[in-house]
């Protein structure tokens, strides 16, 4: 396999998070597709360290794995707080700010 | 053996300060008994934002890259820290004030207690106050000026998210209406981190065309084949996206007015003035040092996007009967002038288009003016909490003079009229686009600056010439924190409109970028 097959992969899985995070109506689900798409980035930038030769990008995706762990901690606490609050999770029912 | 990089603690002295007190904050909230919590962190993150504005103004004239090429420390960068640190005092003065609301606080005093339940109706009226608020936004601020200094993608990526992260936890922590605040907080967050991803996704694609992620590295590749090739191209779209979201540019502003009306106005403003800032100065480093040789690939972009960002702001700013909704979308408008002055590039090597000078003067002067709207808004009150309906302001002029003449004044600002620092700032960004050739824009502009003006007018009438309503709002009178705020801001204000040489040369001269 070419490393052009992982490029490819990668902008399926980015792609696919993509969209989920547009059609999904649950906070959690929304969030993993959010997840999905910064694990995509980091199989795009190892895939390109190894064209490059050099280590950088794996260095760059152990970054973005610390940066997703912060995030998921942000993220779950905030969505338990309305979850508490609403008894649900769908980001539908949140629906008291518009226009 | 590794070399460790060289690492200059003199030009890195604005980010340790605040920081250090972040820091420091963390552990006072640890181990610092519960009542004396309060003055101590406010102490502490005042000492912090100062601190860093008393160093980034001894940095005056510094042009250096450090710690191992990551950070650029540049006249753009110092200038912008300054500004950041300095409208981050002020919205920390607006935390931290404690006589307006009958339970002393705008904030939440435990957030993990559901909204409702018997258990948040105690702690509603207890005296306690949080002050998890106060280490949350210095972390914050100090990842502001971090963003602004990042000679790196992938330093910039982390001081996003070294922003972002606080800011998702504290708009979600308003002490009253705390369903719309939590809403808030989970449209921010999850908006948030999806525009982060493509901010990432960009980066990985730009250093798979690049072979790095230095600044100055993607100018030379992007120089050496023209336009740098699909990869390149496609990665400069997803990290420009990536950073309108941040700057809240239509149209990638659907968060915007949610999270501003539904998060505590303390942070409303912390957010209105300082993310902007901090978003726009990671932008024009990125398009003026790393793309600046390609600027014909980005300039259809930011021309396209200026236009629809001043006329949504604009236009749907019309429609709103909230204050906070309102300047909101007027923040969007901003952000639509302020792509305007971006495209003042010039063309050539670094700083010959006045731009940059002009979109860093417009920041400093927009950021003041939207941090005392907001706080003249924690002013006017009514049994539950702020009055922000439009409705409840009628006849305001009558009933409280000096907060109506406050609040006319910052609104003529937003609006731009001559002798206020909006005109100023204005007249400067729009000079700057007219000399790169982009006249239709900046007639889109003034277009769409009549159309605002209307909706800031409208409130002004209406605080003058309509009768009080009998059963309207009270107007608090401030404590020390506000008060002060209102005193800088106004005072800015006035003397960046009427006597603005100084300033205007000052961002003049700082309008270099290194790297």
């Amino acid at each position: 396999m070419s490393l052009t097959h992982y490029l490819v992969l990668a902008a399926i899985l980015f792609t696919i998070g993509a969209v989920g995070v547009l059609v999904r109506r649950n906070a959690i689900v929304v969030f993993m597709c959010v997840e999905l798409m910064l694990n995509s980035v980091n199989l795009t930038l190892v895939t390109f360290a190894r064209a490059n030769g050099t280590v950088d990008g794996q260095v760059m995706a152990f970054f973005v794995m610390v940066v997703a762990a912060a995030e998921v901690v942000v993220g779950l606490a905030i969505i338990m707080s309305i979850y508490r609050t609403r008894r649900s999770a769908s980001v539908d029912d949140a629906n008291l700010l518009k226009y | 053996m590794i070399e460790a990089p060289a690492l200059s603690l003199a030009a890195l002295a604005p980010l340790l300060c605040v920081f250090g007190a972040a820091c420091v904050g963390v552990l006072v909230e640890a181990f610092a008994p519960r009542d004396v919590r309060h003055p101590v962190q406010v102490a502490i993150a005042l000492v912090g934002t100062l601190g860093g504005l008393v160093t980034s103004l001894l940095l005056v004239g510094e042009r250096q890259v450090t710690a191992g090429g990551a950070l650029a420390v540049d006249g753009a960068a110092v200038f912008l820290q300054a500004t950041i640190a300095g409208l981050g005092a002020l919205s920390l003065l607006l935390f931290a004030e404690r006589s307006l609301d009958p339970a002393r606080s705008a904030f939440v005093a435990a957030a993990a207690v559901p909204a409702g339940s018997p258990r948040d109706r105690e702690l509603m009226t207890a005296p306690r106050v949080q002050t998890e608020v106060y280490p949350l936004a210095t972390f914050a601020i100090g990842g502001m000026m971090l963003f602004v200094a990042a000679n790196d993608l992938l330093v910039m990526f982390v001081a996003l998210e070294v922003l972002s992260l606080p800011l998702y936890l504290i708009s979600g922590m308003a002490r009253r209406r705390r369903l719309l605040s939590q809403e808030a907080a989970v449209k921010y967050f999850l908006l948030g981190a999806f525009a982060s991803a493509f901010f990432l996704y960009g980066l990985a694609l730009v250093y798979g065309a690049t072979g790095s992620i230095r600044l100055s590295a993607i100018r030379e590749a992007s120089a050496g084949e023209a336009g740098g090739g699909v990869l390149l191209v496609l990665g400069l779209a997803l990290l420009v996206v990536g950073l309108m979201f941040k700057a809240s540019v239509a149209p990638f502003h659907a968060w915007t007015p949610d999270v501003y009306q539904g998060a505590p106005t303390p942070v409303t403003a912390f957010m209105a003035a300082c993310t902007k800032v901090a978003a726009f100065g990671a932008i024009l480093r990125l398009l003026y040092v790393a793309f600046g040789t390609s600027e014909w690939t980005w300039r259809p972009l930011v021309y396209g996007i200026a236009i629809v960002s001043m006329v949504v702001g604009a236009v749907l700013g019309l429609t709103q009967t909230d204050l906070k909704r309102m300047l909101a979308y007027s923040s969007i408008a901003h952000a639509g002038f302020l792509l305007t002055g971006v495209l003042g590039y010039g063309g050539g090597a670094d700083g010959t288009g006045s731009g940059l000078g002009a979109t860093m003067f417009y920041l400093l002067a927009y950021g003041l003016t939207t941090i005392g709207a907001f706080a003249v808004l924690t002013l006017v009150r009514d049994g539950d909490g702020e009055a922000t309906h439009l409705s409840t302001w009628a006849g305001l002029g009558r009933r409280s003079p000096l907060t109506a003449a406050v609040m006319a004044l910052f609104l003529l600002a937003l609006a731009g009229i001559p002798l206020t620092s909006g005109f100023t700032g204005k007249f400067a960004v729009f000079r700057a686009a007219i000399d790169d050739g982009a006249w239709p824009l900046v007639l889109v502009a003034l277009l769409a600056s009549a159309v605002a003006a209307f909706f800031y007018l409208r409130v002004i009438v209406l605080m003058y010439f309509s009768e009080p309503a009998a059963d309207g709002p009270t107007v608090g009178v401030p404590g020390l924190p506000t008060t002060l705020v209102l005193a800088v801001t106004v005072t800015a204000t006035v003397v960046l409109g009427v006597v603005p040489g100084a300033v205007l040369d000052l961002a003049e001269q700082a309008a270099i970028f290194v790297g």
